[in-house]
């Protein structure tokens, strides 16, 4: 099992996240392209709605309450938190915790899954 | 509903239309190098007088910043013959450009592996072409491989793990890839394989040295049986007719997702085409590189929906999208029909059909006109008999002319 999957197994919508401190988000039109400059990995956020949540999570105190924040349809629910679990695997979001020390792990490997080029 | 999407099959539709900015960003900083490969995709050997300088390349980096351009692929020629390279590596990655570049290694000496070791951000290629030092010089030049493992050697010494060994796959070396393999697990780095394009010098040796189809299929199962601990640069989506797709978008990304800025600022589709009829624009024009990236009229055109031409009729046509433009290209064969390399075959009627005579000829020849030291034997001179000089005052009297010793 790899760190990726118990970042996945591990999502807890009741808990802070946040956009990972080593990812960003670039705005595209179909939503938005996310890159981790630890993993290298690249991940492709196909709804703006997705995009709205993960720019929330910094300043909600859980996943559900960014979900709310962000008026996400109920029948979208579902899919929205799929892929922020999914999300969480890739590490491009993170468990936010009060006294983050910010580290910058070497990582020289390539994505395990999503785009690696 | 699909919201996030690690199925890059999906994502074809949404690239057609072209993204904000560059996803995968070649830049190459140098046509020197102390080499003089057969296969050049850039036909690399002088510098060109009209390099962009230190200050422009930052200014470059500053466009890529705001863009959010999250890396680029440093390239040449060689790029770490620059004096400035280390300078523009720090400055990349200080403005949150990350930086894979690819080298011979020659530069790679323990000081310079120790840098490495220190500096988060970066990840180093060192291209080989051969597992073993005569199936490599041979395509490379005598002594090269030698470099490229001291090199690795270093970076291993140093720390520095998951770096990639990068390797163009020939007719030659086709046989070798559990050798590479070895290779890369010795130092715990991890294979890189690319397509052999009948670009630059490589229109010159492509013929014979690009992979024969038996050898493609086997590459093929070698790829899937690998997944994703290969990487493949995206350039065997030519081969998804054969079965699944391999990992990647499977797609030519060519002034969509990809592009090249080459040494003088010339902005082209792609890394393996260029020639002007690809060439969009030049960041020293007013708007710099966002404009040639927003603005330019061939990039509009590339990304207007492809409709498959006499592709679109073959069953395999939503696997490989009929392969790589600029294989097609130098090989003479219509964008709109097959691959060269086809794995259904298509493309060999076409290349038996299409004149040596009528085959474009890149744009550009950096190539050394002299010797160079462990040159491959017949590279030089074959480039400089068949190719017109890249401007006028590049004409020599004696050019073309073989060296008598």
């Amino acid at each position: 099992m790899t760190a990726a999957d118990n970042g996945a197994a591990g999502f807890d919508s009741s808990a802070a996240y946040q956009l990972h401190r080593q990812a960003e988000l670039r705005d595209e039109a179909f939503g938005a392209l996310a890159y981790h400059f630890g993993t290298r990995r690249l991940s492709f956020l196909k709804a703006p709605i997705l995009v709205e949540v993960v720019r929330a999570l910094g300043a909600s105190i859980s996943v559900d309450e960014a979900v709310e924040r962000c008026a996400v349809p109920e029948s979208q629910r579902t899919a929205i938190l799929q892929a922020l679990a999914g999300l969480a695997g890739s590490q491009m979001i993170e468990r936010r915790v009060t006294e983050s020390r910010v580290t910058r792990p070497r990582a020289w490997s390539e994505p395990a899954e999503g785009v690696s080029l | 509903m699909t919201v996030l999407a690690n199925r890059p099959t999906k994502l074809v539709d949404h690239f057609a239309l072209g993204l904000n900015a560059p996803i995968c960003l070649t830049w190459e900083l140098t046509y020197a190098c102390n080499l003089a490969c057969v296969h050049c995709l850039s036909s690399s050997g002088r510098r060109d007088p009209h390099e962009l300088s230190t200050a422009e390349c930052k200014a470059v980096v500053d466009e890529l910043e705001r863009m959010q351009v999250f890396y680029v692929n440093i390239g040449g020629g060689e790029p770490t013959v620059r004096p400035d390279f280390w300078e523009l590596l720090d400055y990349a990655i200080d403005h949150h450009v990350g930086v894979k570049f690819s080298t011979n290694g020659v530069k790679l000496d323990t000081v310079a592996a120790r840098r490495l070791g220190a500096t988060d951000y970066v990840d180093v290629q060192i291209s080989v072409d051969g597992a073993s030092a005569d199936v490599n010089d041979a395509v490379r030049g005598g002594g090269s491989f030698g470099t490229a493992i001291r090199a690795m050697e270093n970076l291993a010494a140093a720390g520095v793990t998951g770096f990639k060994i990068s390797v163009v796959v020939t007719r030659h070396n086709a046989g070798q890839l559990d050798e590479f393999k070895r290779l890369a697990d010795r130092y715990g780095a991890q294979l890189r394989l690319t397509r052999l394009r009948p670009s630059g010098r490589g229109a010159d040796v492509w013929a014979d040295l690009h992979p024969t189809a038996l050898q493609q299929r086997e590459l093929y199962q070698w790829l899937v049986a690998h997944g994703e601990q290969v990487l493949t640069g995206d350039s065997f989506f030519h081969l998804s007719g054969l079965g699944d797709p391999l990992p990647g978008l499977n797609l030519c990304g060519a002034g969509r997702v990809v592009c090249l800025i080459d040494p003088i600022g010339d902005v082209y589709a792609c890394p393996f085409a260029i020639h002007e009829q690809f060439l969009a624009g030049n960041v020293r024009s007013p708007g710099g590189f966002p404009s040639v990236w927003r603005d330019s009229e061939l990039f509009a055109s590339l990304r207007k929906p492809d409709s498959g031409g006499t592709c679109s009729s073959c069953s395999m046509f939503d696997a490989c999208r009929g392969g790589c433009m600029a294989a097609k290209f130098f090989t003479g064969l219509p964008l709109d029909g097959p691959d060269p390399e086809c794995v259904q075959g298509y493309g060999e009627a076409g290349l038996a059909a299409s004149e040596a005579s009528a085959r474009p000829v890149p744009t550009g020849d950096h190539s050394h006109r002299g010797p160079v030291r462990g040159q491959p034997a017949g590279a030089v001179p074959v480039a400089l008999l068949t190719r017109r000089p890249d401007r006028a005052c590049d004409e020599n009297p004696l050019a073309g002319t073989p060296l008598s010793s």
